[in-house]
């Protein structure tokens, strides 16, 4: 009941605002972070990562690396591995990260980060004196023979150079009704070994590169095998799934020579994945922050590894999202459901982009409340009647993405990334609305929901946002600032001035 | 269709609005302590006896699954009754029962609820349906309320209450809430029941609303508002000031029924009374809380405070309220 001084309230606001736009402004000054995104070359952070159970014998771990893929340079290498030995050899144009140590047991990660720039195609020439790659052998048996004859002659009949002969395999592979010469070499191998196999049957050398399909803030990826043919001059790569001749410009070729991708002497069940970060910030720069470890070096999210960098992505967004929530419910006084459901949603938005999320979320919460009808009268106890609807969410999202599917949308597949129990929990507060106040309550609840929603994802989706709240974290101070500013707000919300028209009458 | 009220015209007014009355009264009067003792009904009903409050009789209570099992032979003896959730909220859950009709339960309305409709509600109170974030709860029966039949005839298939905002003991707003078939025999404004702003010094009637817009009879029957005056208005001021005594609380609605046979009875506390009040007595509530705010020395009997308030709202004949001027004890020499 006392009524305190609201001085250092504000002080302390200001205080809050003022250290965090100083902050942001000593960062810009001192790594040269810009203001503004994509004024720069995209600088693509790829993070390989190994896991192996070791036996507690000596381990020797060699992992393969990119060596001037086509459509990237790289800027640097850094391989992080507690108490592990490492270097990188190179033997015949093979570069390997090979990490060693004495004694090591149970489960071992290790990490191999790779900074890329983009666009700068430098292809390596082969050396004067190498000589030219032949094809390799391929021991093909019984059927397999004459099943492979048939082809390469139905192929070569078709083309004239390898690189046309390679685009008619394919095309004859991707046949939707394959002839059964295809069914019987497709039975025990894969695409890419068939026509490994059946181009240097042919006498054309033919090899399989892997590739990474570079996303933004992607994780645990694998690698994709790419076809590369020996056209006389060079290698030439195909897409072994299209058809298409080229590397992609998003598709970096992590292995392009023939040996294998991760060798471990000493442990087993190994494993690599890929994660991977566009930056936007210029790579000089980083590059500098790194070398001399400034005070402000050390402070950047850029440190982490990547797997983390591109979660705390998503969740440097989130704060956004509840000014937009503040804003909305304080100074505008739209109703929701649920004080933070709009954010949840808006972050499934953006893994679903906004409009086949839209109408995943109104799909799901009809379908829900149709059935939470029924529900109702079975006489169900709470846990259990949110339980059930739990459950029946499920069917109605693997419903909807089946269908989805089935009629061609890949986006119907999407409608997973909605949180299963904010669905059902807001299918269940929509009902009791229903019932005690009417569809009129319902439909502006929900509505509102949504366009808050809808503006969050907007506000989360700007490159703006992505960019200010991943390179200068600092400037979630302000962000907290002007939430405590709006919390002592005690003007009229906008809707309020509607609602009391009526007094216009008693002025 | 978008028609707006300038925010400067309000402010003249005095309309208190959402955000105002979260931070500057709610969150500054009243103690988060006190809340338990207004957002359960049960404990609302024990503390207010000790002050004198009445409230309606206590029949039953159902807190365990299994007691739903024997709820038809327990209410056998009962023709009326109301089942409330003990924290329920706005009104929400609360079931009504006006009599029998074989093995059915008859609404005011005159709709019929069968037996497992209302072993339903019951479990679905039991399982925190309608408290509070969802808390497991209590059910409360409670004696049928049979309003006064001078207040009742204003109502529509629904008893009418008193909601009276108590500013630190001091009654400073008060209406009449009519059930109307719009609103389904329930009293809340929202929902279309009819609102009628009462003057604090005689309690008459001032305006009358119904969806925010004035109207001057009962859409139902047709009887005219203005006319209404509450009986025994000091008594029921009195009432609604001793619960700031009971509870603490320093900004509550105190809503308040008027028993045929014992008078008026305390139906709940809210400690977070809604706005509309304002736009029934066509006042904003500021000026009023202003004032008591104002206070160098508080009033500390609730007679004294509602004398207060009644003259503020320009009643002349009244009591005044009875000091008591104990005379010294002659001092002896030791």
């Amino acid at each position: 009941m006392i009524r305190h001084s609201k001085a250092p309230f504000f002080i302390a606001t200001g205080l809050l605002i003022l250290a965090g736009i100083l902050l942001a402004m000593l960062r810009h000054q001192q790594l040269g972070v810009p203001w503004l995104p994509g004024q720069q070359q995209p600088v693509w952070l790829v993070e390989a990562r190994v896991d192996f159970q070791a036996w507690g014998d000596p381990v020797t771990v060699s992992l393969n690396l990119p060596d001037s893929p086509p459509g990237f340079s790289v800027l640097s290498e850094q391989a992080a591995s507690p108490g592990y030995g490492f270097a990188i050899t190179e033997r015949n144009r093979d570069r390997r990260a090979e990490w060693t140590i004495r004694q090591a047991r149970g489960p071992q990660t290790l990490y191999f980060k790779s900074r890329l720039i983009a666009g700068d195609n430098t292809p390596a020439p082969a050396p004067d004196n190498a000589l030219p790659p032949v094809a390799s052998e391929v021991f093909l048996e019984g059927p397999d023979v004459a099943a492979a004859r048939a082809l390469i002659e139905l192929a070569g009949s078709r083309s004239s150079s390898p690189a046309s002969f390679t685009r008619e395999l394919i095309s004859l592979l991707n046949n939707p009704t394959p002839d059964q010469n295809i069914r019987l070499l497709m039975s025990d191998r894969s695409r890419s070994e068939v026509l490994y196999q059946l181009i240097n049957y042919s006498g054309t050398p033919a090899r399989i590169a892997e590739g990474l399909r570079l996303e933004d803030a992607r994780r645990q990826q694998s690698l994709l095998p790419w076809l590369q043919v020996y056209d006389g001059e060079r290698w030439v790569t195909f897409n072994p799934r299209t058809a298409e001749q080229g590397v992609p410009e998003d598709v970096l070729l992590w292995r392009e020579e023939a040996s294998s991708l991760l060798d471990v002497s000493g442990g087993s069940n190994s494993v690599v994945s890929f994660s991977m970060l566009r930056q936007t910030v210029p790579a000089q720069q980083i590059m500098v922050a790194e070398a001399d470890n400034r005070a402000f070096g050390a402070l950047s999210l850029h440190q982490l590894p990547v797997e983390q960098q591109g979660m705390f992505r998503m969740l440097l967004l989130l704060p956004f999202g509840a000014m937009v929530v503040c804003l909305m419910r304080i100074l505008v006084g739209i109703k929701t459901s649920g004080t933070f459901m709009p954010v949840l949603i808006a972050v499934a938005f953006v893994q679903t982009s906004l409009l086949p999320g839209l109408a995943a979320f109104i799909g799901v919460v009809t379908l829900g409340l149709l059935m939470r009808g029924y529900l109702s009268s079975l006489n169900l106890l709470l846990v259990s009647r949110i339980s059930a609807l739990i459950i029946l969410v499920l069917f109605i999202t693997a419903g909807i993405s089946i269908i989805g599917y089935q009629m061609g949308f890949s986006t119907g597949m999407t409608v997973t990334f909605f949180p299963m129990v904010i669905l059902a929990w807001t299918i269940e507060r929509m009902s009791i609305l229903w019932e005690e106040e009417g569809a009129r309550e319902v439909v502006s609840q929900g509505v509102g929901s949504l366009i808050v929603a809808v503006l969050a994802y907007l506000v989360m989706r700007a490159p703006l946002a992505e960019h200010l709240s991943f390179n200068f974290p600092e400037l979630h101070l302000v962000v907290l600032g002007l939430i405590l500013l709006m919390g002592q707000y005690t003007g009229y919300k906008l809707t309020e001035l509607r609602r009391f028209t009526p007094m216009k009458r008693y002025q | 269709m978008f028609d707006w009220i300038s925010p400067r015209v309000l402010n003249r007014l005095g309309m208190l609005n959402m955000n105002k009355r979260n931070i500057d009264y709610i969150a500054r009067y009243n103690d988060r302590s006190a809340y338990p003792l207004v957002d359960n009904k049960l404990k609302t009903k024990l503390v207010v006896e000790e002050h004198e409050v009445a409230s309606p009789k206590l029949l039953q209570v159902v807190s365990e699954q299994h007691e739903i099992g024997h709820f038809r032979d327990r209410v056998a003896n009962f023709d009326g009754f109301a089942i409330k959730p003990a924290k329920g909220s706005g009104g929400k859950g609360i079931l009504v029962i006006t009599g029998r009709e074989g093995d059915d339960f008859v609404k005011p309305s005159g709709a019929r609820v069968s037996l497992e409709e209302m072993e339903r509600h019951l479990s679905n109170i039991l399982a925190g349906l309608y408290s509070l974030g969802g808390a497991p709860d209590v059910a409360v029966i409670e004696d049928l309320v049979r309003c006064d039949p001078r207040l009742a005839r204003y109502s529509h298939e629904g008893v009418p209450d008193i909601r009276i905002i108590v500013f630190k003991g001091y009654p400073v707003m008060a209406m009449l809430r009519l059930a109307t078939h719009a609103s389904d025999g329930k009293a809340n404004l929202h929902q279309g029941a009819v609102g009628v702003g009462l003057n604090l010094a005689n309690g008459r009637a001032l305006n009358a609303v119904q969806f925010d817009r004035p109207v001057e009879r009962h859409p139902d029957n047709d009887l005219l508002l203005s006319e209404i005056k509450i009986d025994n208005w000091h008594y029921l001021l009195n009432m609604a000031s001793r619960c700031y005594e009971a509870t603490g609380l320093g900004y509550m609605g105190v809503d308040l029924v008027v028993d045929e046979s014992r008078g008026p009875l305390l139906l709940e506390l809210n400690a977070r009374p809604g706005l509309a009040i304002q736009v029934a007595n066509g006042q904003g509530l500021l000026p009023r809380l202003k004032a008591v705010e104002a206070l160098k020395r508080p009033h500390l009997t609730p007679e004294e405070r509602v004398y207060w308030a009644m003259t503020q709202a320009g009643a002349t004949h009244i009591t005044a309220p009875r000091r008591d001027h104990p005379e010294l004890d002659a001092l002896l020499p030791m």
